[in-house]
């Protein structure tokens, strides 16, 4: 069917329009098409089916460094080589994406121990993929953050605006290498990229595939949302991702409130904390009003004082007039 | 009176105070810019006295934003000033016009990152790449050309041939019997 050039207009503009719209609003396309993870920290048993399906999943983008690897400057640069130590599962590493995290708290007045799987959270707005200068870390529709290891540098910045610090490095591996390794980057940062191919192709992840408990379920965020507040107001529980910097894709459940499982988990290197964290993106997000505004202010600042300037000089003229 | 209709009712100079603050923008934008990459760090300038906060990458993006706010409104201001101006009988030099092309460019590149920043906000892999190394290459080009400008004295306006003008009336007078 031909479309006239009336047309094609009406539409580019209609289509400019709603692409102007999107930031605006959260209820966007991509929004609504994000899927989330509900953790029931209940069900967990803490087998560790999830972290061998994770690792048995993930086999083939695990890294494979040259070594021996390049002189690094300056010598405050370290090498991160996790290659040697590829069985290490009780952390988060290049090689193990998932791992189970134990607590120590109290229920009912006796001391138990509750697990819990822990990877990246999949923010709703992720400063590892929004603030990565090259553009390797990518955010897809579905709410899926994932690092691209043939672009990313190993420069860890997605581990230094994280607010888990979740992304790991393996040296020796990645694009730096054909580039300055001596002097720019590090290698490649790994992380949970919640079975995106998977995902694609229609499937779950591996990690909620293989659970024999069922305690992760995925689905739609506000059906995951509605049924987590639903699951904490059963059982008088709490939730932990739906607020979390701005919001997540991975939503906890617990019968215990998050600062007592936080005060009784191992914390640390590759082993992330569950404290509140609030919206790192906004800060700096709240000053593009000002950006928007200044051009204005600027010109309309430098017409009033030229209006204010010919009318100083008129009034001057009309005195020397008298 | 053809004295005085020579003489421009805006003084539009190449100096002033509008050139330090905006050199001194650009300094600060430049280096909160930079920041923006893991450099500062690895290579000790965030261990010197007063310059921790460089390896702050929330720091740096916060800064660099509040000076973009206030070198969007410099720049806007200084246009505007030109094409408000009837008297400003000033253009753009070939450098000037060069730094203004590299400037615009820098612009709407850094505008499109910022709106990249909001939640909800997915651009292609392709799209993203490209608007972070424009934005890159951009910055470093209107660096070396500024920098080259200034050893080289060359200004951003030159003044056009002067020719009597009429002054600048806000309020035009409307012809008798018309």
């Amino acid at each position: 069917m031909p479309i006239s050039r009336r047309a094609f207009l009406k539409g580019t503009l209609a289509a400019a329009a709603a692409l102007a719209a999107t930031p605006a609003t959260e209820a966007s396309a991509g929004a609504d098409a994000a899927l989330a993870t509900l953790i029931d920290i209940r069900k967990c048993v803490g087998c560790g089916a999830c972290v061998e399906a994770c690792r048995g999943a993930n086999a083939a983008k695990f890294p494979e460094p040259q070594k021996p690897f390049p002189k690094m400057y300056p010598s405050r640069v370290k090498a991160a080589d996790w290659s040697g130590r590829r069985e290490v599962d009780d952390r988060l590493t290049p090689y193990n994406w998932l791992f189970i995290q134990r607590a120590r708290v109290v229920i009912g007045g006796r001391e138990t121990e509750l697990t819990l799987p822990r990877r990246c959270m999949h923010c709703t707005n992720p400063p590892c993929v929004k603030l990565c200068p090259w553009g390797a870390a990518k955010q897809l529709p579905n709410g899926i953050s994932r690092i691209d290891p043939e672009i990313c540098l190993g420069g860890s910045k997605c581990r230094s605006v994280c607010p888990w610090d979740i992304p790991q490095r393996q040296t020796g591996v990645g694009l730096y290498l054909r580039l300055a390794p001596s002097f720019a980057g590090n290698g490649v940062m790994y992380k949970c990229d919640r079975c995106w191919e998977r995902v694609a192709a229609g499937e779950i992840p591996a990690c909620i595939e293989a659970c024999p408990e069922g305690v992760q379920t995925i689905g739609p965020r506000k059906e995951i949302i509605a049924r987590a507040h639903a699951i904490a107001e059963e059982i008088g529980g709490f939730i932990y991702g739906e607020k979390e910097n701005g919001g997540t894709n991975t939503i906890y459940v617990s019968p215990v409130p998050f600062a007592e499982l936080n005060r009784g988990i191992e914390k640390g290197e590759g082993r992330p904390h569950l404290e509140p964290v609030p919206d790192t993106m906004d800060e700096a997000n709240r000053l593009a009003a000002a950006l928007a505004i200044a051009p204005f202010a600027g010109a309309a600042g430098a017409f009033l004082r030229l209006v204010s300037r010919a009318r100083e000089r008129e009034a001057k003229e009309e005195t020397h007039g008298d | 009176m053809a004295t005085d209709a020579l003489r421009p009712a805006i003084r539009i100079r190449p100096g002033g105070p509008a050139r330090f603050v905006f050199r001194g923008l650009v300094f600060v934008l430049a280096l909160t810019g930079f920041g923006q990459l893991p450099i500062y760090n690895r290579y000790y300038l965030s261990d010197l006295p007063g310059f921790g906060w460089l390896a702050d990458y929330w720091a740096t993006r916060f800064v660099h934003y509040a000076a973009a706010a206030l070198f969007l409104g410099l720049l806007a201001h200084r246009t505007a000033r030109h094409l408000f101006s009837p008297r400003a009988r000033r253009r753009l030099t070939r450098s000037g016009a060069l730094r203004a092309g590299i400037l615009t460019v820098l612009v709407l590149s850094g505008g499109l990152i910022v709106v990249k920043n909001f939640p909800g906000v997915f651009l292609s892999d392709a799209a993203v790449i490209a608007v972070d190394l424009v934005h890159l290459g951009a910055a470093t080009a209107f660096l070396l050309a500024q920098l080259a400008a200034m050893l080289a004295r060359r200004p951003w306006t030159e003044p056009l041939a002067r020719e009597p003008i009429p002054p600048f009336n806000p309020r035009p007078e409307t012809p008798r019997g018309t």
